[in-house]
């Protein structure tokens, strides 16, 4: 059996509606609709999908915060769903929820789990009591995080004076000082400069590396998935369309990069080079499109001899574009953010 | 029970509440303000009926000032906490503290009894030193009475909680708190004996008033601080009367708690 695991997940919304003065329409929304995947031990895995594909939905009946409708749900040996919980008896429900969040820890990108009113460190002194973490593993656990997170500056500023990237760095930490064997990570990187992404990424990789622990990563940024996973799984409208290696999405969705060429002028579409397509032109800026699972430096390198080239840059298809190109032209406006 | 995560909760409600002094400042000088007019309207009043509800003057003036340094302590004119609980509910920032290994409500009262303690500090102390020098109100006959006061006053600060708490639970179904804290509210306000001392009111909406819960929170308090308690089992009953509606509510915001947890969409994200 495997680390986690999922068996024809399903979770399912009713909706109501109000229509006129006392119509009240039903609707049911499959947030999550029949998936089953098996993650092991130590993997790390991106979870990727469109806006409400429902990624989320996933990841809070994995934490225990939803009930999923049907299916069957384990993670570390352990059921997290509330309802069965609440069924399990022994101990009583809070038993069963106290074992699993011992065991795995959770960074929403968008909320804090930080004190906001207060300096970072009272929030972590919080989790040494709240996860009942031994002195000196919490001693060790909060230097390291310092340490690779950055954080020794921080420790005494309100957590609500801290930039974005300064608490996510400190969310990230919070979640991992009662060493959970599995983290989940819900859009990690959302709204981060680069040099911010770039510092949480090494973080993780170093965190897998070095400890084993077992990453779910929800992201809307292919970069996140290109650089820490070795595999990753594609949802959209609550099914699995995808699982498997990220070289493999890109052929099978058959997705484009683009290559952006400034040329010293204006000069006619550059249409003679092999395996790239004309796609616009602004004044001497040309947009090329090439296969994403091809190499870029032969097409870089036809255009520089032929062409006057002054300045490139490689652009990535978005996750988005991906999908909607692996899933039919149903998704045009999708397809319109490659440009 | 997790004592020492909670105690660490309850400290952290405190710092909090702590870290905004001009707020502090702010609302003693407001409770103060609102103390002298409450004050002269009871002067008036006691002036035409003397001995009304059983208070003399003196008793009412201290009414008065421990109204006012309890608003907050023991959220008369709401809870102060359940604002940011509905506002986590609303955005769904309530997940953050539903995967975590603590209970939803012992962790917002461990959090409510830090802000408490602090309100106690940082607003009840100061306006009552400033209305006990202005007027000559009653105090208590000695540090005994004192003592039984501020049991009380934890007791009613805790069916205070009680109170706003399941107020908050209510924004799992209803999304839009906004509906249920203003009744609550209004409730607070009246029930409470914030504006008129409930053995004032007359007839059965006195009868009525005397036993809901609210009276806890003030009615209750006042009547130790005042002494009106005579002996042990007089105090033990008022004890008993606001430690079961603090059963009977904290169990009531437990069954919310379930069901919502059980079934209710965690809203965004």
């Amino acid at each position: 059996m495997s680390f986690i695991e999922l068996e024809s997940l399903e979770k399912t919304f009713t909706i109501r509606r109000k229509e006129g003065l006392l119509k009240r329409s039903k609707r049911e929304v499959r947030a999550v609709d029949g998936i089953s995947f098996g993650v092991e031990r130590g993997e790390m895995v991106g979870y990727i999908g469109p806006n409400g594909a429902g990624k989320s939905t996933t990841i809070k009946m994995l934490t225990g915060i939803l009930t999923p409708s049907g299916g069957r749900l384990r993670v570390a040996g352990i059921d997290p769903s509330p309802s069965s919980r609440l069924r399990s008896g022994r101990g009583g429900p809070n038993r069963e929820r106290t074992r699993l969040a011992q065991r795995i820890g959770v960074v929403f990108g968008q909320r804090t789990t930080l004190w906001w009113d207060l300096p970072l460190k009272d929030s972590y002194g919080l989790m040494h009591r709240m996860y009942r973490i031994p002195d000196a593993r919490y001693r060790e656990n909060l230097d390291r995080c310092v340490e690779l997170l950055d954080l020794g500056e921080l420790l005494d500023v309100p957590v609500r004076q801290l930039s974005l990237g300064q608490r996510m760095r400190g969310d990230i930490a919070a979640a991992l000082l009662h060493d959970p064997e599995v983290l989940y990570l819900d859009e990690p990187t959302i709204g981060l400069d680069v040099v911010s992404k770039a510092r949480v990424r090494e973080f993780l990789r170093e965190l897998n590396a070095s400890q084993g622990t077992t990453v779910l990563l929800t992201t809307h940024d292919l970069t996140d998935i290109e650089q820490l996973c070795s595999r990753v799984m594609v949802i959209d409208h609550g099914k699995l369309m995808y699982d498997g290696k990220l070289a493999g999405l890109h052929a099978v969705g058959e997705s484009e990069r683009l290559l952006v060429v400034d040329l010293e002028r204006e000069l006619p579409p550059i249409e003679d080079v092999p395996g790239a397509r004309f796609v616009r032109a602004e004044g001497p800026r040309q947009y090329l499109a090439f296969p994403a699972s091809s190499s870029a430096a032969p097409l870089v390198a036809a255009v520089a001899a032929a062409y006057p080239l002054v300045d490139l840059s490689v652009r990535e298809p978005d996750i988005e574009a991906v999908i909607a190109k692996m899933y039919g032209g149903t998704r045009e406006e999708r397809r319109e953010s490659l440009m | 029970m997790r004592t020492r995560l909670y105690a660490t909760v309850a400290a952290g409600g405190f710092r909090r509440h702590a870290t905004y002094r001009v707020a502090t400042a702010a609302g003693v000088f407001t409770n103060t303000v609102f103390g002298l007019i409450l004050s002269y309207t009871y002067i008036a009043l006691w002036d035409e009926r003397p001995q009304l509800g059983g208070y003399s003057m003196d008793d009412a003036l201290a009414y008065v000032w421990i109204g006012q340094a309890l608003i907050t302590v023991c959220g008369l004119m709401g809870g102060g906490f359940e604002e940011e609980l509905i506002e986590r509910i609303r955005t769904g920032d309530i997940a953050v503290d539903l995967y975590r290994p603590a209970d939803l409500q012992a962790w917002w009262f461990s959090a409510n009894l830090g802000r408490s303690a602090y309100q106690l500090l940082g607003r009840g102390v100061v306006p009552m030193a400033v209305g006990a020098l202005v007027f000559d109100f009653t105090l208590p006959a000695g540090p005994g009475t004192w003592l039984a006061f501020l049991v009380a006053v934890a007791l009613g600060s805790t069916v205070s909680f009680a109170i706003w708490y399941l107020v908050a639970m209510s924004a799992f179904w209803l999304l839009d708190g906004q509906g249920v804290v203003q009744v609550a509210w209004l409730g607070g306000l009246f029930f409470s004996g914030m504006l008129l001392p409930l053995n004032v009111f007359p007839g059965a909406l006195g009868e009525l008033a005397r036993v809901l819960p609210w009276a806890s929170m003030l009615q209750v308090p006042a009547d130790v601080y005042l002494g009106k308690y005579a002996g042990g089992w007089q105090l033990a009953g008022a004890y008993a009367f606001q430690g079961c509606w603090a059963l009977v509510l904290l169990g009531a915001g437990r069954a919310a708690q379930a069901a919502a947890t059980r079934k209710v969409v965690v809203q965004g994200g």
